[in-house]
């Protein structure tokens, strides 16, 4: 039996333990065009701030890799040939038959579509290269202009700023994260980037991508009005990668479509991850994530059921923990709606999910750093924004995910100034021992 | 009793800092490894969130270093069972 995973990231490499689990002598293959192989994608945010070094992002050894008994192919699959089971290696070179594939390509940055995107300078956030190159062009003093939204665009605008670049951060709406945040938590974000010096301008569209000898001199806005600047980065959003999938006749919407065992309309072929939109039994739609921990127990799920342990994925509320200008931030369950005008379709550490904001009310606290919003359905919680103080969160995540039954609590709650973090507290204090947490 | 113990809160600290261990939450980690990085004495720390395993390294010093540095909340000090019933 030989399983191959197309894709090194988190999906593939759960999927990889997972199938080994599980049969301990078939051949498991991973083939990857990235020659970095398995790293900490999220952590790239914390090498470029200097918090990391790069070789700190690397997950395993040569040895772990062996003891998995695991086989790296650095090489870029150009075609899956469905009726073979087999896929074409760099462009016909090679071929690689498998008895299970799973695909677990990931997404990628949507490209900038104006003039000037191909000028050198111009800067995304997908792998371990973009992050090398982003520090190589990093220069201290000068100036970078960074577009986009959601996360990546803050972790892109926090490494610039900590490596001694002028950030100006071009956003098209008049808030930061409109669709996830609400706008006193865009307010927080945006405020704190001033003070880091983060020069934000509000209904700022990209025209066009000044260049000078090739390199990136500047831009012009839709307004006409124009900014010098050495670097332009971007992160207006991700895609699901496509490319191979569109060809080989699988199933596909945004991502591809895959049922809750992972699987797609071809028996042998499954996919997790970023690339995977996944069936969700609750909700009955098939959703796209772009989360760490979902595409985790995706590729865990998808290597069980490769290997013939049939195992549903039961998607748990998503969430995010990430840091927003310097302030940590976790984002549970369904806690916006409608569209960010700087991103299309979804973010890099983005849930679809998120947006699905059912008829709820609204609690919340605190009006700086420590700040958090609760969106109270009619008996349980629905989801929740936390910045700052994260003391309640992990509760909060599991009172979310579990369906915790708030009936008892849900009037103080939405009562005027009402101490939400403890009356929460108390209400966890309790419900814990009932779940025997 | 209305006596004042000065080394009851340090006492207390020092109980929580050897009788506790690091525990992780494996869902909310993506693996950077700030934890590992910044282990004075190089506990892979990383690898025990991955693997949803406590810090129970003879080594592990509690020092909580990993702790406060990890920026997404993964981990924490609990209380081990082994000193059960002491005087916290």
């Amino acid at each position: 039996m030989r399983y191959v995973i197309i894709g090194s990231g988190v999906a593939g490499m759960s999927a990889a333990e997972a199938i080994r689990s599980v049969d301990g002598a078939g051949e498991i293959v991973m083939v990857s065009e990235d020659p970095h192989g398995y790293y900490s994608r999220p952590g790239l945010a914390y090498y470029l701030t200097g918090e990391l070094p790069d070789k700190a992002l690397y997950l395993r050894s040569r040895e772990d890799a062996r003891k998995l008994k695991l086989t790296f192919l650095n090489a870029c699959v150009t075609r899956i040939l469905r009726a073979e089971h087999a896929l074409e290696l760099d462009g016909g070179k090679s071929r690689l038959t498998y008895d299970k594939l799973l695909i677990a390509v990931g997404a990628q940055a949507v490209p900038l579509q104006v003039t000037g995107a191909n000028l050198q300078g111009v800067v995304k956030l997908d792998h371990m290269n973009d992050a090398r190159s982003i520090l190589s062009q990093a220069r201290r003093g000068r100036t970078a202009v960074v577009v986009g939204g959601g996360i990546t665009a803050l972790e892109l605008t926090e490494g610039l700023l900590a490596r001694g670049m002028k950030v100006i951060y071009l956003l098209r709406g008049d808030r930061y994260w409109g669709n996830v945040l609400d706008p006193h938590e865009s307010q927080i974000v945006e405020k704190r980037l001033a003070e880091e010096g983060v020069s934000l301008r509000h209904h700022a569209d990209l025209a066009e991508i000044l260049g000078k000898g090739g390199k990136v001199a500047g831009v012009r806005l839709k307004d006409g009005q124009t900014i010098r600047c050495d670097l332009l980065a971007y992160a207006i959003g991700i895609r699901p990668r496509m490319e191979l999938v569109t060809e080989a006749g699988l199933d596909f919407e945004r991502g591809i479509l895959v049922d809750e065992h992972l699987q797609t309309n071809d028996p042998d072929i499954f996919a997790a991850g970023d690339v995977a939109q996944a069936f969700d039994p609750l909700s009955g739609r098939a959703v796209l994530d772009s989360l760490w921990n979902p595409a985790r127990e995706q590729g865990h799920a998808a290597g069980l059921n490769m290997a013939g342990r049939r195992t549903a994925y039961l998607k748990s509320a998503p969430f995010n923990v990430t840091r927003l200008a310097g302030l940590t931030t976790t984002i549970i369950g369904a806690v916006g709606h409608g569209l960010d005008e700087d991103v299309f379709g979804i973010a890099r550490g983005d849930s679809e999910t998120w947006r699905d904001l059912p008829h709820a009310l609204v609690a919340q606290s605190g009006f700086d750093v420590n700040h958090m919003r609760l969106l109270v359905g009619e008996q349980t919680l629905v989801g929740a924004v936390l910045m700052g103080d994260q003391t309640l969160s992990w509760p909060l995540q599991k009172m979310v995910a579990g369906g915790a039954d708030i009936s008892s609590i849900r009037d103080k709650l939405l009562a005027p100034d009402a101490p939400i973090a403890d009356l929460i507290a108390a209400y966890w204090m309790e419900w814990r021992k009932q779940i025997a947490l | 009793m209305s006596f004042i113990n000065p080394f009851k809160s340090d006492t207390k600290r020092r109980t929580v800092l050897t009788s506790g261990q690091v525990v992780p939450e494996p869902s909310r980690c993506v693996q950077c490894g700030i934890c590992s990085y910044n282990c004075p004495i190089g506990i892979d720390v990383r690898a025990h969130a991955w693997r949803n395993e406590p810090v129970k390294h003879s080594e592990c010093l509690t020092c909580g270093e990993c702790v406060a540095r990890c920026p997404r909340g993964v981990l924490r000090f609990a209380q081990t069972d082994l000193f059960e019933g002491r005087d916290a």
